[in-house]
C-alpha cells in the first residue's frame, strides 16, 4: 500500500509540475496575473507530493519491504538502519528520486525567498524549474520507477553494495545533488531573463546568492566524495580523474567561472551575455554529468546502445534543454547591451582572465572525459585517457589562476595602474617566498622546482586573503559578509594548493610483506605488525589486523585495518585504518594473506592531506557566508515597502 | 590608434596567446597519454607496441597465479579464450582479483615480450565483466567461427 501511495504521489507531482511549467509561462506572456499566480502554489504542492513519495520509499527501506524490487535489490535485514536510509539513494532509481526531491526543495526555496521579485520574473523562473522537473519525473515514471513491485516478494534483500556502506555515502550524494540541481536556479533565472529581455544588474543580484549557495554545496559534495574515496577504496588516493569524478568537477569549474562573472555583472553591468551563457553551461554540464553517470554509457557505450531506454531518454532531454536554451540565447543575446566599459588593466579584465582559464580547463577536462566515449561509440577503437593527461593540463593552468587571486582584490574596478598594483603586491610575494622556503627547509631536504613554486603560490594566496581582510578592516568600515566570505574561500584555495602539493611531493607509500613482529620505519614512524584476528560485523566477517605505531620509542597509535567479506554479496572489501593528524595521516590497509600469518600490507605516510579537504570546506563555508550578505536582503526589504510596485511592472 | 585602444588590443592579444598556449599544451599532453587497448590475441600476434604503455584485458586463467615469497610479486596469465599472455605485477592487487575474474592491466611489454603491469584493475562487482574484456572474448570467439580451423 505504502509503495503505491508513493507511486501515486509521484504521478500527482508530475501533473502539478506540468501545470507549474506551462501555465505561468503563458500567463507571463499574456500579462495574465491569475495564471502567473499559479506558479507558487503549484511548486509548493509539487514539493509536498515529491516529499511524500520520498518518505514512502524511505519507509519501505526502514521496514524491509522486499516486495519492492528496488528495496530488495539494495537492502538487507542485517543492514544497519543508517545505511538502510542512505540506501534510498544508493542506486539508480532512488538517486533520481533524490534529484527530483532536491529540485523541488530548491523550487520551494525560490517561492519563499523571492517575494520581492517582479511577478513576471518569478513566474517564469518557477515555470522553467517546473519544466525541468517534468523531465525528471517523466524519466522516473517511464523508465526507472523506484516503486516497482517484485512478485513474489523476496525473503531477503540482496544488500547494499559494500563500497557504499560508509558514512561518506550518507552525505556525499545529497550534498553533490544540492550543488548540481542548485545550478538549475541560476539557469532558470537566466532563461527567464532571456525570455523577458530584462538583463540588468538586478538580475545578477537576484541570481547571485542562489548560484553561490549551490556552488558551495557542490564544493562540499565533491570534497566529501574525495574523502570517501580516500577512506574506502584502500589506495590512499584522493582524486583519480575518473569520468564519474570529472562529471561532477565540470559543473564546478564552470560554476566557479559563473560566480566570478556574476560579480562583474552585478557591480559593473559588464559581461552580461557571457554570464547568461555561463549559467546555461553550468546547468547543462550538471545534466551531462547526470547523463554520464545514470545512463550507463561509462560502463559501456555498447551496453547503452543495446538497452537504450534510459540513456536515450536522458540524452533526448539533454538535447532539448541545451538546444532550446542555446537557441533562445542566440535569438535574444544580440539585443543585450554589455554595459560597463573597462580598461586593459582593471579588476574586470583580471576576472575575465579568470573566466578564460577556468573555461579552458573545463574544456580540457571535457575533452579527456568524452573523447574515449565518442571513439568507442563510433567503433574507432578503445582508448582511455590516463590521469597524467589531466594533471599535466590542470596544474599549469591553475597556478597562474592562483597567482591572480592575490592580485585581483588589490586591483580597482574599471581602471587601475598595473605598476602601482604590482608595487603593492611585491612585499607580500616576498613574504610568501621567505615563509615557503623556511617551511620547506624545516620539513624536507629536497625540493623540486614545481613543488617550490606551488608552495610559494599556495602561501601567497593565503597571505593575500589575510592581507585583504586586514586592509579592509583597518579602513574602519564594517566588513561586508560577502567580503569575508570571499577571503575565507580564497584562504581555502591556498590551503588546498598546499595540501595537494605537499601530499603529492612528500607522501611515502610502501607495499610490503609483514610477518607478525615485522617492523618498518617511514618518515620517522615505526609500524609493527601484531598479526590478524577474525571479527564479526553486523553483515560481514573481517580479518582485522593490528599495527602499533611508535615514534622515537613513544607510542603514537594502534591501527586496525580490516579485510571484510560481506555475507550477502560475498565480496571482499578493504577497510583502511588511518591515524589522522593536522600535518600528516598514517594510513595502513591490508592486502592479502601470504603464508604463516604474514600479510601483504600497505603502509602510507601522507603529509598535509587533511589540508585538501579542510581547504575545500573553507571554500564552501566562504560561499555560504558570502551568500548571507545583507545586501541581498536589503534589496528585499526595500521592495516590500512598495507592495504594488511588482504587479505594476507586469 | 588611441593609447586606450592599444592597451585593449594588447590585452586581447595576450588572452588569445594564452588560450593558444593552453590548447597546445592540452593537445600534446592528450597525445602522450592516450592509452590504447589490446586483446591478448593482438598482443600474442605482436600487434601491440614495444616500449609504449597500453592496456590489455582478459580473464585471469585458472591455476596461473603464482606469488613469490616477498608476497608482492605476482605472475599470472590473462586470456580472451583464444590466446593468453603472461603478466607480472609487483604490489597489492585489488580486492576482486581472482582466478576466472575479468581484469584490465595497464603497463608495457619488456624486452622478452613479458607484460609488466603498473596497475591492475578489477571492478567492484563480482559479476562484473570489464566491457573491453567482454568484447575481447566475443571477438576471439568470432575469429574462431568464421575462419574455422586455422
Amino acid at each position: 500500500m505504502i509503495p503505491e501511495l508513493g507511486h501515486f504521489a509521484l504521478i500527482l507531482a508530475l501533473c502539478l509540475a506540468l501545470a507549474q511549467g506551462i501555465l505561468p509561462l503563458i500567463g507571463a506572456q499574456r500579462g495574465n496575473l491569475a495564471l502567473m499566480a499559479l506558479a507558487r502554489p503549484a511548486a509548493q504542492g509539487q514539493f509536498v507530493f515529491i516529499a511524500v513519495s520520498f518518505l514512502c520509499l524511505t519507509y519501505s527501506f526502514i521496514v524491509n519491504d522486499f516486495s519492492v524490487l528496488y528495496v530488495a535489490s539494495n537492502s538487507n535485514t542485517a543492514l544497519p538502519l543508517e545505511y538502510r536510509v542512505s540506501a534510498v539513494w544508493g542506486a539508480h532509481e532512488g538517486s533520481l528520486l533524490l534529484w527530483a526531491c532536491i529540485l523541488s526543495v530548491w523550487t520551494l526555496a525560490v517561492t519563499v525567498f523571492s517575494r520581492s521579485l517582479p511577478q513576471v520574473m518569478i513566474a517564469r523562473v518557477i515555470a522553467v524549474m517546473g519544466l525541468i522537473s517534468v523531465g525528471f519525473l517523466l524519466f522516473m515514471l517511464v523508465t526507472s520507477n523506484p516503486f516497482d513491485r517484485l512478485f513474489p516478494a523476496a525473503l531477503e534483500g540482496r544488500d547494499l553494495n559494500p563500497l557504499l556502506q560508509d558514512p561518506g555515502l550518507i552525505f556525499h550524494p545529497p550534498m553533490l545533488y544540492m550543488g548540481y540541481v542548485g545550478f538549475s536556479v541560476a539557469f532558470a533565472f537566466a532563461i527567464a531573463a532571456l525570455i523577458g529581455g530584462h538583463l540588468d544588474a538586478t538580475w545578477a543580484r537576484w541570481s547571485r546568492p542562489w548560484t553561490v549557495v549551490s556552488w558551495a554545496c557542490l564544493t562540499a559534495g565533491i570534497a566529501l566524495g574525495s574523502w570517501w574515496a580516500y577512506n574506502e577504496l584502500g589506495w590512499g588516493g584522493w582524486w583519480f580523474w575518473d569520468p564519474v569524478e570529472n562529471a561532477s568537477f565540470l559543473p564546478w569549474l564552470v560554476g566557479t567561472a559563473l560566480i566570478h562573472s556574476l560579480a562583474v555583472t552585478e557591480k559593473r553591468g559588464a559581461f552580461k551575455p557571457w554570464t547568461v551563457l555561463l549559467a546555461i553551461f553550468a546547468f547543462s554540464l550538471s545534466l551531462l554529468g547526470t547523463f554520464l553517470v545514470r545512463s550507463g554509457v561509462l560502463v559501456s557505450v555498447h551496453a547503452f546502445a543495446t538497452d537504450p531506454g534510459r540513456g536515450v531518454f536522458i540524452l533526448a532531454f539533454l538535447v532539448i534543454v541545451i538546444g532550446s536554451s542555446l537557441a533562445l540565447y542566440a535569438w535574444r543575446a544580440p539585443t543585450v547591451k554589455s554595459g560597463g566599459s573597462f580598461s586593459g588593466f582593471s579588476r574586470e579584465s583580471l576576472l575575465l582572465i579568470n573566466n578564460v582559464i577556468l573555461m579552458v580547463t573545463a574544456f580540457s577536462v571535457l575533452l579527456g572525459t568524452l573523447y574515449p566515449l565518442i571513439l568507442d561509440a563510433l567503433n574507432l577503437g578503445k582508448i582511455s585517457v590516463g590521469p597524467p593527461y589531466f594533471a599535466s593540463v590542470f596544474v599549469p593552468l591553475m597556478l597562474p589562476l592562483a597567482v591572480l587571486i592575490g592580485i585581483g582584490p588589490l586591483t580597482r574596478w574599471k581602471q587601475d595602474d598595473a605598476s602601482s598594483v604590482l608595487r603593492r603586491a611585491v612585499p607580500y610575494l616576498f613574504t610568501a617566498i621567505v615563509v615557503s622556503l623556511a617551511a620547506l627547509y624545516t620539513l624536507t631536504d629536497h625540493v623540486s622546482l614545481l613543488t617550490g613554486l606551488s608552495t610559494v603560490i599556495g602561501v601567497w594566496v593565503i597571505i593575500s586573503a589575510v592581507r585583504d581582510l586586514i586592509a579592509r578592516a583597518r579602513k574602519g568600515q564594517r566588513l561586508p559578509r560577502a567580503f569575508i566570505g570571499m577571503s575565507l574561500a580564497h584562504f581555502g584555495v591556498g590551503m588546498f594548493i598546499l595540501g595537494v602539493t605537499l601530499t603529492g611531493a612528500y607522501n611515502i607509500e610502501k607495499d610490503l610483506r609483514m610477518d607478525v613482529g615485522t617492523e618498518v620505519t617511514i618518515a620517522g614512524y615505526t609500524f609493527t605488525f601484531d598479526g590478524v584476528t577474525e571479527v564479526q560485523g553486523p553483515n560481514y566477517v573481517a580479518s582485522q589486523g593490528a599495527l602499533h605505531v611508535t615514534r622515537d620509542g613513544k607510542p603514537i597509535a594502534t591501527l586496525h585495518p580490516e579485510k571484510r567479506t560481506y555475507r550477502v554479496q560475498t565480496m571482499p572489501m578493504t577497510d583502511s585504518a588511518i591515524d589522522v593528524g593536522l600535518f600528516r595521516d598514517l594510513y595502513v590497509s591490508l592486502g592479502e594473506p601470504v603464508d604463516n600469518g604474514a600479510w601483504s600490507v600497505r603502509v602510507y605516510y601522507k603529509p598535509f592531506i587533511r589540508w585538501i579537504w579542510a581547504g575545500s570546506l573553507l571554500m564552501a563555508l566562504g560561499g555560504l557566508f558570502a551568500a548571507s550578505d545583507r545586501r541581498y536582503f536589503i534589496a528585499v526589504r526595500k521592495r516590500e515597502d512598495v507592495p504594488n510596485a511588482a504587479p505594476a511592472r507586469a | 590608434m588611441t593609447p586606450k585602444r592599444k592597451q585593449r588590443l594588447l590585452f586581447v592579444g595576450l588572452i588569445v596567446l594564452g588560450i593558444g598556449a593552453a590548447v597546445a599544451l592540452a593537445l600534446t599532453a592528450f597525445q602522450e597519454n592516450l592509452l590504447y587497448f589490446y586483446t591478448p590475441t593482438q598482443v600474442a600476434n605482436g600487434e601491440a607496441p614495444q616500449g609504449r604503455a597500453f592496456r590489455v584485458g582478459g580473464l585471469v586463467e585458472a591455476g596461473s597465479v603464482t606469488r613469490e615469497s616477498d608476497g608482492l610479486t605476482v605472475r599470472f596469465t590473462v586470456t580472451d579464450t583464444a590466446k593468453s599472455i603472461p603478466i607480472t605485477y609487483v604490489g597489492i592487487l585489488p580486492d576482486l582479483f581472482r582466478e576466472g575474474q575479468g581484469i584490465v592491466a595497464m603497463g608495457k611489454l619488456d624486452a622478452n615480450n613479458l607484460f609488466v603491469a603498473d596497475e591492475v584493475l578489477a571492478k567492484h562487482d563480482e559479476n562484473y565483466m570489464p566491457p573491453e574484456v567482454g568484447d575481447a572474448i566475443k571477438k576471439a570467439g568470432m575469429h574462431v567461427k568464421p575462419e574455422g580451423k586455422p
